[in-house]
């Protein structure tokens, strides 16, 4: 599976390591549309992997967790056949030490091929992240049949509003934090290519960053969907913010229940969502829409990147598998300042966020509540899992309203 | 970005009307000159260290620049980026420093003796006196481009070189990232310490990676003379105190330089300078001296003016707030320095100074009696 590479060591004198890396994705797909680039790895190096050892002794995230002098020793000389390095991949998590409470990955990845090449490093960081998920031995199941999902219709006393995203990349192409302008731009051409065909209810508009006019601008932001420069230093210092605002956009059907984000910090961002609390029919459309682009892609001959060991490939290793996010804004005035809140979100496999997004607070007693697993899991199960964990607050905030008591629901086998 | 340039390679694959940058928008040097037929000329070329067209113009096309002040749009990645790609270095060098020609030398003078007079800027209005200069390690790439190894090496061969500084250089070195809460306090109070930069102009070039890793402040013991290593680049000399005695700070400017240089030279790593652009440094607009030289000083009369601007412009100098560049200033107390850097000396540039602030304070004293000082202006220097 993996690229093959020679390395002649010269001479003491001149420390340079020549690598050859020869071309070929780890998959075996194709690399269509491109042609093949036998990418001749010559590193420049001057000094000894202990010299560009990261001092990682302030930092707490999983990169930093897992990256140890050896494994360094043995990676940093490595590269991707596109030429992505170590360095660049762990740049964002030397950068960033973290926050304390908040451990974040801490590494990129730049192509498809950086999960294989640098897996010595990446597959420790996705055991961590996504549950202890093994992926030399275990399969990602991926299931879309939104007609599985049931008991998706939320009390709407509670429930304001249902949402479902994912990521998607275009396989043959670099990722956010190591794509060319070409590329990039490629990206956006085949994304909105693929969408200017849906039809019905997802027929739907392209507005590129930058040709909107200011009143679609002012449009966009009235609607929330507008997304902007990224400003966290977490994806600055992964280069995903380079060239900015070039072949950047957004498309959005005309109902705006069905959002695409072009080259923020994936290639494609999928968002489904309405006010209220029908996720069963946020789901179907949002399963609907997602196999229409893929369909409208492979006619011109592309694919999503994709393999039976970690889903959906995405530029963070916290968004594999499914990189899905379904979640309701749920107002719960009772529960959240029940003292168990925290174990049952928890219990359900649920985290709750703020209703500005990650890292932002919640709003009165309105919380964010999505699912905490992406890895290991399909769609289906994961939304499945919203839907039975949120059912189960807002019963409990209704027993709580008759002054009557909850349980925390038990643990999920095998956690 | 460090260890060479596979991905570079790889870009050739697309044409370079798919790579060109979008600079439609863009007000800075480096977007007036890029055109097509130079990136494709120069797109597939690479320093011997690795370092790309790409790199230098990044941190031009992330900031598009603003339409009143001029960025440079570019950096340099090591010695060698101003030859190899001096097919857009050279026109920007040309703008950037009042038509400075491919062809043209650049005369060093660090002797201080052939400063005349600048001991006697009258204290009253005068509040400080400074002169800053930048230096390049020759043999290690710049900070836009160096990898951590290099950046470490930089800082141990600068600490050894400074520490064995003695008599009135005498001092000691603080790296960022060991520094106590008291060290670190007391640095900010004498306004020595620098912080991770927040600029995007510097971040979208990659000077700020690994933060605070390499990095330290260096000081006399009397606090008169400081050096930044490993900021936005290799060096960062200053000399400075209160009051208006340039000519002192200039001689302890140019003495401990030479006694820096010389302990450089003697581990086989002189600075980086050549004929043409005198002192190599990252970015574009610090080439030929890298020196600014500067005054705090007191002029709310003269700078309510109508010919403030004018007056500076004729006698080359430029007005920054106390905060330094980009900041306004405060209670009419301005931060006047040289404008040019490349196509004069160390000396002439800091005779500007002199001269210049010695006549603005000559104005400020006559306004304040009422008097008119347009047979002040001076001509065009």
């Amino acid at each position: 599976m993996a690229s093959n590479f020679y390395r002649i060591l010269s001479s003491k004198r001149n420390v340079g390591i020549l690598s050859l890396v020869g071309a070929g994705s780890i998959t075996g797909a194709v690399l269509l549309r491109r042609e093949h680039v036998t990418a001749s790895a010559h590193v420049r190096r001057t000094y000894p992997a202990s010299a560009e050892y990261p001092d990682l002794r302030q930092h707490n995230n999983c990169m930093a967790s897992h990256l140890t002098p050896a494994i360094y020793a043995k990676l940093c000389d490595k590269s991707t056949p596109n030429g992505y390095t170590l360095d660049q991949a762990i740049q964002t998590g030397v950068d960033n030490p973290g926050h304390p409470f908040i451990k974040t990955v801490g590494m990129v990845a730049g192509d498809e091929e950086t999960y294989e090449v640098f897996a010595d490093l990446l597959d420790p960081i996705i055991r961590e992240r996504h549950n202890g998920y093994d992926s030399r031995t275990m399969t990602h199941p991926t299931d879309l049949d939104s007609s599985k999902l049931h008991s998706g219709l939320f009390d709407e006393r509670y429930v304001l509003s249902s949402r479902v995203r994912t990521g998607r990349s275009i396989r043959g192409l670099s990722l956010p934090p190591a794509c060319t302008r070409a590329e990039r731009r490629e990206v956006e051409r085949v994304t909105v290519d693929a969408l200017a065909g849906l039809s019905g209810d997802l027929a739907g508009k392209y507005y590129s960053l930058t040709q909107m006019t200011d009143a679609e601008q002012q449009q966009l932001i009235d609607d929330h969907f507008l997304f902007d420069k990224p400003v966290s230093p977490l994806l600055t210092c992964a280069g995903m913010a380079r060239d900015w605002p070039d072949a950047r956009g957004i498309w959005h059907n005309n109902e705006k229940t069905f959002l695409v984000w072009i080259n923020e910090e994936d290639h494609t961002r999928v968002i489904s969502m309405e006010k209220g609390g029908n996720m069963k029919r946020v789901f179907d459309r949002f399963c609907r829409g997602l196999k229409e682009v893929e369909r409208m892609i492979q006619e011109k001959g592309w694919e999503f990147m994709w393999n039976e060991k970690l889903g959906y490939i995405l530029s963070c290793p916290s968004n594999l598998g499914t990189g899905l996010r379904a979640g309701v804004h749920v107002n719960l005035p009772r529960l959240s300042k029940d003292p168990r809140f925290s174990k049952i979100l928890d219990n359900l496999r649920l985290q709750k966020r703020g209703t500005g997004g990650v890292d932002t607070a919640a709003v009165g007693s309105t919380f964010d509540i999505s699912n905490l697993d992406r890895l290991g899991q399909s769609e289906v199960q994961l939304v499945q899992t919203v839907v039975d964990g949120v059912n189960y607050l807002i019963e409990c905030e209704k027993k709580l309203e008759k002054g009557q008591d909850i349980k925390v629901p038990a643990p999920p086998k095998g956690n | 970005m460090p260890f060479g340039n596979t991905h570079n390679n790889f870009k050739l694959n697309f044409k370079v009307e798919d790579e060109f940058p979008d600079l439609s928008k863009h007000n800075n040097h480096m977007a007036k000159v890029l055109t097509k037929e130079i990136y494709g000329k120069l797109r597939d070329k690479q320093t011997p260290s690795g370092y790309t067209l790409d790199d230098v113009i990044q941190t031009g096309v992330d900031n598009p620049g603003h339409p009143f002040i001029m960025t440079v749009g570019c950096v340099a990645g090591d010695e060698e980026s101003y030859e190899v790609f001096k097919d857009l270095l050279d026109p920007i060098i040309s703008d950037r420093h009042g038509g400075y020609k491919p062809t043209d030398k650049h005369a060093t003078d660090l002797n201080f003796e052939n400063l005349k007079g600048g001991d006697d800027l009258d204290p009253n209005y005068v509040l400080s006196s400074r002169v800053r200069t930048g230096r390049s390690i020759k043999g290690y790439t710049l900070p836009p481009h160096n990898s951590r190894g290099e950046r470490r090496a930089i800082e141990k061969l600068s600490v050894e070189a400074l520490t064995s500084l003695d008599g009135e250089f005498k001092g000691r070195y603080y790296p960022l990232k060991s520094m106590t809460d008291a060290e670190q306090d007391q640095l900010i109070n004498d306004h020595f310490l620098f912080d991770k930069p927040v600029s995007p102009l510097l971040t979208c070039a990659g000077m700020a990676r690994d933060w605070p890793d390499g990095r330290g402040i260096w000081h006399n013991d009397a606090k008169s003379f400081l050096v930044w290593v490993n900021e936005e680049d290799h060096l960062r000399v200053i000399a400075m105190e209160g009051g208006g005695n340039m000519r002192e700070v200039f001689r302890r400017f140019c003495v401990g330089l030479k006694r820096i240089e010389e302990i450089f030279k003697k581990h086989n790593h002189g600075f980086m300078w050549n004929e043409h652009l005198g002192y190599v440094l990252t970015c574009p607009s610090n080439l030929g001296t890298g020196l600014r030289g500067g005054v705090h000083v007191k002029l709310p009369k003269l700078s309510t003016h109508a010919k403030f601007d004018e007056i500076l412009g004729r006698l080359r100098l430029q007005k920054r707030g106390t905060g330094g560049v980009d900041t306004a200033s405060v209670g009419g107390v301005f931060d006047i320095s040289n404008a040019d850097r490349l196509g004069s000396s160390e000396v002439a540039q800091v005779q500007l100074v002199v001269d210049g602030v010695k006549l603005m304070v000559e104005m400020e004293k006559k306004l304040e009696k009422g008097e008119a000082v347009d047979s002040m202006i001076p001509a065009q220097k």
